[in-house]
Parts: structure tokens; C-alpha cells; sequence
């Protein structure tokens, strides 16, 4: 059965206090080279069948909302 | 006159507002489960605050995905009245009721405490009324407001923003806004004024015993719906 994989990421213009703070934490443990962090949701689909229309009718109905975050998909299997 | 409480699974303001709308403002409520098919019956539309489904995907994502939300809609778009509070805001900007969206709470903390509102337009019934600074709680971690730059202007010009973070002598910054909402920006009525979204719950505040009665004067306007 085809697998899809979703991200879906808070628009690059949004502060993302959440990747922020792990950010912070990173530094924290000596990974000073870490300059921001971006949290997102990963979304994987079992799919009968791969139709790439309906699965971005999926994201943009459901799956992310449009106001703040973007998605992209793969098919991965 | 009747208002329709909706429910859903997560929902746990929704027996703070049916008694806030039966005891102290004197209307008729009824509660109304999320599979229902239809409002006929009802003249108004209260969506209750909680963490519907978990707050699973997104606040309010997949509540406003339900039945109830279905007819919600058509229902304001006949023009009838439809508050959303809290939770209930956040599923009626997934729905796409109202502009903007909800997000994580700009110092990442879930905030329960007073604020201070001012009424920023004349244009919605629960508005109407509130022409001094009121005080009521708030109790959400993702109250933060976003719209982008357009939106915002188009908020303004359409004097769709309906409460702004003030302090308690009513004037704006940045220190009385509790979760970094644009503008500070609490609650959102949509262009034709019949739906209001706010983070602050006037349900919570229409009796001395709660501690204040300014929400009274937001959710009095029930009483003058007709049926």
C-alpha cells in the first residue's frame, strides 16, 4: 500500500516560540552552531491509491491550515 | 428565543455558558451534541471553549470538520447570530466563519487570569452595548491571534476587530496583551457582524460569586435576539 508523507511547517514569517525555546535548549547542551529551530508535524498516509489532487485537497481542507502553515508531500512507498 | 450550546467530545466551558445564558442573562439554552444534524429550533449559536478532540492537528481542526459545525455555518450565513469563545473561536476561524487563526501563546505558557477588553466597533449586537473597559478571564494557551498585513487592514477597514487587549485604563500595549495576538487583538467579529470569535470568556463573568459581571454586558445582547 502506498505511504505519503505530509509536512506540514508554521510559515516562515511566523515566530515559532516552541522551535525557539528547543533552539535555546540545544545551545544550552554546546551546540552553539544552532541558530533557530522550526517545529512541524509529520503526517504519514496509508493510501489505497496515490492521487496527488485529493491529497492536497487533504492538506488544504484539513491537513494544515492555510493561514499560518505550508505543507509539502512525497510519496514514499 | 432559544441558543443552542453546542457540544463536543473535549468541550468544558459548555456548562459554564448554558447556565451563564439560562440564570444570569434569562434565555432559553439548550445544549446540542456535534453529530446533530440540524439547528431548526434555534435562534442563536453558542460555541463553548475546551480542548475539543484533544486539540489533536490543530485547535478547533477537526471539531470544525463536525456536523454541527456544517450547519453553524449555514446558519450564520443567513446572518443569525453565532458566538464563539475560547475553543469556540478557535473552531469557527477553522471553519472559516471568521479571519485569522489561533496559535501557541507567544511565552509558551497556558494563561488563566483577568484582562482588561475595549470594544473596538459598534458593529455586532454583542458589541454594541460595551462602552467602557470590561474586565473578564481568560484560560488558553493558544490565544495567540495571526493575521498577515493584508488581513489585518482589511480588519480595520471593515471594522471587523471586536476586542483589543488594553490595560485597565483602556489604552493599548504591549504589556496587557497576555499572548502576542497581532494588534492585540482578542476577538474578531466576520464583515456582516452576525459572528463573533473572542479568547476571553464572558460566560465566566456574568456573576458576582465568579468574581465580575462585565461579561454581562457582552452576553446580555442574547436577550434581545428575536425568535
Amino acid at each position: 500500500m502506498p505511504t505519503v508523507r505530509v509536512s506540514v511547517t508554521l510559515k516562515p514569517s511566523l515566530l515559532d516560540s516552541a522551535g525557539r525555546t528547543v533552539a535555546g535548549s540545544l545551545k544550552h547542551l554546546g551546540y552553539e552552531e544552532v541558530q533557530d529551530a522550526r517545529i512541524g508535524k509529520l503526517i504519514q498516509l496509508e493510501v489505497d491509491t496515490v492521487d496527488e489532487g485529493r491529497i492536497r485537497e487533504m492538506c488544504q481542507k484539513l491537513l494544515a491550515n492555510p493561514v499560518i502553515e505550508d505543507f509539502s508531500f512525497e510519496v514514499i512507498g | 428565543m432559544k441558543v443552542a450550546v453546542l457540544q463536543f467530545p473535549g468541550s468544558n466551558c459548555d456548562q459554564d455558558a448554558l447556565k451563564s445564558l439560562r440564570y444570569d442573562i434569562g434565555v432559553d439554552a439548550e445544549y446540542v451534541w456535534h453529530d446533530e444534524p440540524s439547528l431548526a429550533g434555534f435562534d442563536a449559536v453558542f460555541v463553548p471553549g475546551g480542548f475539543t478532540y484533544g486539540d489533536y492537528l490543530r485547535c478547533g481542526a477537526i471539531a470544525s470538520q463536525s456536523p454541527i459545525v456544517k450547519e453553524t455555518i449555514k446558519f450564520a450565513n443567513e446572518g443569525r447570530p453565532v458566538i464563539g469563545v475560547c475553543n469556540g473561536f478557535q473552531i469557527l476561524a477553522e471553519a472559516g466563519l471568521l479571519p485569522g487563526a489561533l496559535t501557541r501563546n507567544i511565552n509558551q505558557k497556558f494563561i488563566c487570569k483577568d484582562v482588561f477588553l475595549r470594544a473596538e466597533t459598534k458593529r455586532s449586537i454583542w458589541t454594541a452595548d460595551v462602552d467602557r473597559i470590561i474586565r473578564i478571564p481568560i484560560a488558553h494557551g493558544e490565544g495567540r491571534y495571526i493575521i498577515d498585513a493584508d488581513g489585518l487592514k482589511s480588519l480595520e477597514d471593515n471594522k471587523q476587530i471586536a476586542f483589543r487587549y488594553v490595560n485597565s485604563k483602556g489604552e493599548l500595549e504591549d504589556s496587557a496583551n497576555p499572548n502576542g495576538s497581532v494588534s492585540n487583538i482578542a476577538g474578531v467579529i466576520n464583515k456582516a457582524g452576525n459572528v463573533l470569535g473572542m479568547m476571553p470568556h464572558p460566560e465566566r463573568a456574568t456573576k458576582e460569586l465568579l468574581g465580575g459581571i462585565d461579561g454581562f454586558t457582552i452576553l446580555r445582547a442574547f436577550s434581545l435576539i428575536k425568535a
